[in-house]
């Protein structure tokens, strides 16, 4: 088990590099003089020939392949063109706040969707079947911004019950330390900003985790079925054990391990796809950040967030494979 | 066993709650987050827009969101008048002009500190405009990324230009500051009241070097607190601020809602006080409200149809005055602003220095259009292609529908208008190389000088650039040329009225309309008012 992680960390390496090279090449064959796009259009020869050689554009491609990958392991991302500031320090909290809804987002969609598909191989054919399968299938193909207006509409509008925007109350914001501002409120020992901050993350996590959620389902339910047909269940069930602990310790660990690509899979999705979601609910995540960069033309930011949100997919099908053989010691590589 | 054990863990964890709300409230009776007394009693207003601001360095930015924040935390020599763009004091009480508008002195407020609590004086004003003018400056911050545009566009070109108007600038004394210029300029004042030429404390400058556009520091009504990126701007009451009893609010926080539809829930649900970037369309919904108030920024804009006078037919002013009679402005005001826009008669919006109100303007009338057309020669029928503009502005919401009711207005008087569709890059670059016919544009003002719309689009020594109907007049252009240096503010508004009276004549273009940008606040928010720059001070604003 040790041996296959480190084997599988040290795979990362080639990955990774691989990454930056495509990242970087195809920033760096776009049109147009990053030191001329810096400095604006009034800058003098002088301050661009000044400013190449200290961003390193006059040396050759490789060696400023080399200085660019160097400046990465040291955590030194760049400077974004429209704020003139760090990325480094300006994605952090940006990270942090997508992760947190994108983690709020799949615990609804685990929580309801294995829920719903284990409930509903169980009772197969039921009504309790029919109807959340009939869900999944609405949830799957319903538009997510009309689901956020919906729901904006009905919960914050009418009914008053949760906000509508923001990952906060705007008129006394937290002091972040983690920028997780459920962990933050923690940390202050603060629980009324506790319940400001989960009622804010109710409505954008439904609304991003509605499609994965019908996704599990599904996708559980299939899995369960299979194994519930499955000889290892006709000897539990023989030794007499209650239904209940056929379908949720038996049957349920062997069915997962599909559903565990799933989930892996969309929480990747969900990260690096969550832009629509956070602009309507202004939710200042990660999502947002290289949507406005990419409007702005702001190329080392765009290099940087498709380069962060490809390392956490990466991340994420290690943990998954890991997963896989801690859950099913059979799995061997 | 275990169920015990967790029901002890959750006791502990209420106990310590508890005491944790106690202890706060004693030791820092500020903490509002636990005492909702305290909430009530403090001025907070929070302000909704569509976007973050880029910087809070004010004149290395033209984006209005930012000196929307920065108009709060700095203010500049001279201020603009509440609700137009006209001058009045601001740093400086009062200020003389010499030598036939070659020479300003501004005699500056004393007594008046930055928010580090380091004093403001003429040698802040000095280092401000050196930052700005000389790109070697070591405040200039150019290695960073930092340029000042707008600052060569307002004073023609940095230090060494040929064009720089600003020749030198003389420290008197602590509190007396002299401008020097080359030539005069006959909007100086107005460009010294520009949010983008406001002071920042020289210590400040020291202290955060190229982050300044993160630490902002000024003598505004508000200073800085925090900024969360795309999220909220926190800024708080500058105690010692020179106005007395001023700013009357405690907070105010500028909040990034994108989505007009979501910031006008969040307004209703009541966790915003005011938002910016109202649609027209929703206008009357919250008219209706008895809880919201519709605001109204004045119309600082206007967006036209322009005529290329350099190809045939449109060289012949009767076809171009047929095509006034011909388009409906009133339709499309009606139609496609909601009623949030006014028919224009001059390339110039109402209430500015010299805006001509006596010109009548062309009436929707096809006869008149007809028989133009028929003196013209062309009675049996004309083609010309329309360009349509592939993106929204505030003075053209929806470029489309408006290219489609002008070609519908055009064909009742036998002018066959062809619908172009281009991306918007090369829209900008074709129009200005002149390879249109008709075409739809716009214009918004930054200063709230006359030259800034008429020198712009209709002198001729802009033609080709931002004059895309290639418009010559020789007599307009020494008109224009006159006012540009005159420091005679009557005499400038008599020479521009004059140009306007030609240039309706000529008739380059069609003005459509003026479009008036809508905001929506709460009932209880008072002496709110929206200023055509798009930027207001909050200085005076109450919650009641």
């Amino acid at each position: 088990m040790l041996a296959y992680t480190i084997r599988r960390l040290l795979m990362l390496i080639p990955v990774l590099l691989g990454m930056t090279l495509l990242v970087f090449s195809i920033v760096h064959f776009i049109p147009g003089n990053p030191a001329q796009i810096l400095l604006g259009e009034t800058a003098t020869e002088e301050a661009i020939e000044k400013l190449e050689e200290q961003m390193g554009l006059n040396k050759p491609y490789v060696v400023q392949y080399g200085i660019y990958v160097s400046n990465l392991l040291q955590g030194d991302l760049g400077i974004s063109l429209k704020t003139k500031s760090e990325i480094a320090t300006e994605i952090l909290p940006k990270l942090a706040a997508t992760f947190e809804l994108t983690f709020f987002a799949m615990l609804f969609a685990i929580f309801i969707g294995v829920n719903a598909g284990i409930i509903s191989a169980w009772k197969q054919n039921s009504w309790f079947d029919f109807l959340a399968m009939f869900f999944a299938l609405v949830g799957v193909s319903m538009p997510i911004f009309w689901l956020a207006l919906m729901e904006q509409w009905v919960f914050a509008q009418e009914l008053g019950w949760l906000p509508a925007s923001s990952r906060e109350n705007s008129r006394d914001p937290i002091t972040a330390i983690t920028h997780f501002y459920v962990i933050d409120s923690l940390l202050h020992l603060d629980f009324e900003r506790l319940i400001t901050t989960l009622k804010h993350l109710v409505l954008p996590s439904i609304a991003l985790g509605t499609i994965p959620m019908a996704i599990i389902a599904r996708m559980t339910r299939s899995s369960m079925l299979e194994v519930m047909n499955s000889d290892y269940i006709r000897t539990v069930r023989a030794k007499g054990a209650g239904q209940f602990l056929v379908v949720y310790k038996h049957a349920l660990k062997n069915a997962i391990i599909p559903v565990l690509t799933v989930i892996g899979l969309q929480t990747g999705v969900l990260l690096g796809g969550a832009i629509l979601t956070e602009t309507i609910f202004s939710w200042p995540g990660v999502g947002r950040y290289i949507f406005d960069a990419i409007n702005y033309r702001d190329y080392p930011v765009i290099q940087s967030g498709i380069l962060i949100v490809a390392f956490i997919f990466v991340m994420i099908n290690l943990i998954v494979d890991l997963l896989y053989s801690y859950i099913d010691p059979r799995i061997k590589y | 066993m275990k169920k015990f054990s967790f029901l002890l863990v959750l006791m502990l964890a209420l106990v310590l709650a508890a005491c944790n709300n106690e202890a706060s409230d004693d030791e820092d009776p500020s903490n509002d987050s636990d005492n909702n007394n305290n909430e009530e009693r403090e001025q907070v207003l929070v302000f909704a827009r569509g976007g973050d601001s880029e910087s809070l360095d004010f004149a290395s930015t033209t984006d209005g969101e930012s000196s929307r924040v920065t108009k709060q935390i700095y203010e500049s020599l001279l201020e603009f008048d509440k609700e137009s763009f006209d001058i009045t004091p601001g740093l400086a009480h009062d200020w003389d002009v010499e030598d036939d508008g070659k020479k300003y002195t501004f005699y500056l407020e004393e007594g008046v500190t930055f928010h580090d609590g380091t004093e403001f004086n003429a040698e802040a004003v000095k280092t401000n405009f050196e930052r700005w003018s000389d790109p070697g400056h070591k405040y200039a911050f150019t290695d960073e990324g930092y340029s000042y545009v707008i600052y060569s566009i307002m004073f023609g070109g940095f230090k060494g230009d040929e064009g720089h108007v600003i020749e030198e600038i003389n420290v008197l004394d602590d509190y007396t500051i002299e401008f020097v210029l080359n030539r005069p300029l006959g909007y100086f004042l107005q460009n010294m009241a520009m949010s983008y030429f406001a002071i920042t404390s020289p210590a400040a400058l020291e202290q955060y070097g190229p982050e300044i556009n993160e630490n902002p520091v000024g003598t505004g009504p508000f200073k800085f607190v925090s900024w969360t990126k795309d999220d909220t701007i926190v800024l708080e009451k500058f105690e010692d601020y020179r106005k007395d009893g001023l700013p009357k609010l405690d907070r105010v926080i500028f909040e990034v809602i994108p989505d007009n539809a979501a910031r006008l829930i969040s307004l209703r649900s009541g966790e915003i006080d005011i938002m910016d970037g109202l649609n027209p369309d929703d206008a009357a919904g919250v008219e209706s409200d008895d809880t919201l108030v519709l605001h109204t920024r004045a119309a600082n804009n206007f967006g036209y149809l322009g005529l290329n006078t350099s190809k045939a037919p449109l060289d012949n002013k009767l076809v171009r005055q047929a095509i006034n009679h011909a388009v409906n402005r009133e339709a499309i005001a009606e139609a496609l602003y909601a009623g949030y826009a006014i028919p224009a008669v001059n390339p110039l919006p109402p209430g500015y220095l010299g805006f001509n109100d006596e010109l009548e303007g062309y009436d929707y009338n096809l006869d008149k259009a007809k028989e133009l057309l028929a003196e013209a020669g062309y009675e049996d029928g004309v083609e010309i292609d329309l360009w349509t503009m592939p993106v929204a502005r505030p003075y053209m919401p929806d470029p489309e529908t408006v290219a489609e009711i002008i070609q519908n207005d055009l064909a009742q008087v036998g002018i066959t208008a062809n619908i172009v569709r281009e991306e918007w890059g090369p829209y900008l670059e074709k129009t200005a190389n002149g390879e249109q016919e008709m075409f739809m544009l716009g214009w918004s003002g930054t200063n709230g000088d006359p030259d800034y719309f008429l020198g712009s689009l209709l002198h001729g020594d802009a033609a080709g650039g931002s004059n895309r109907t290639f418009y010559q007049n020789s007599t307009v252009d020494e008109l224009l040329d006159q006012a540009k240096v005159s420091i005679d503010q009557e005499e400038r508004a008599e020479l521009y009225k004059e140009a306007q009276r030609l240039i309706l004549e000529d008739s380059p273009m069609v003005t459509l309309v003026h479009s008036t940008p809508v905001l929506a606040a709460q009932d209880y928010v008072k002496n709110y008012v929206p200023h055509p720059s798009t930027s207001e001070s909050l200085a005076e604003v109450e919650l009641e």
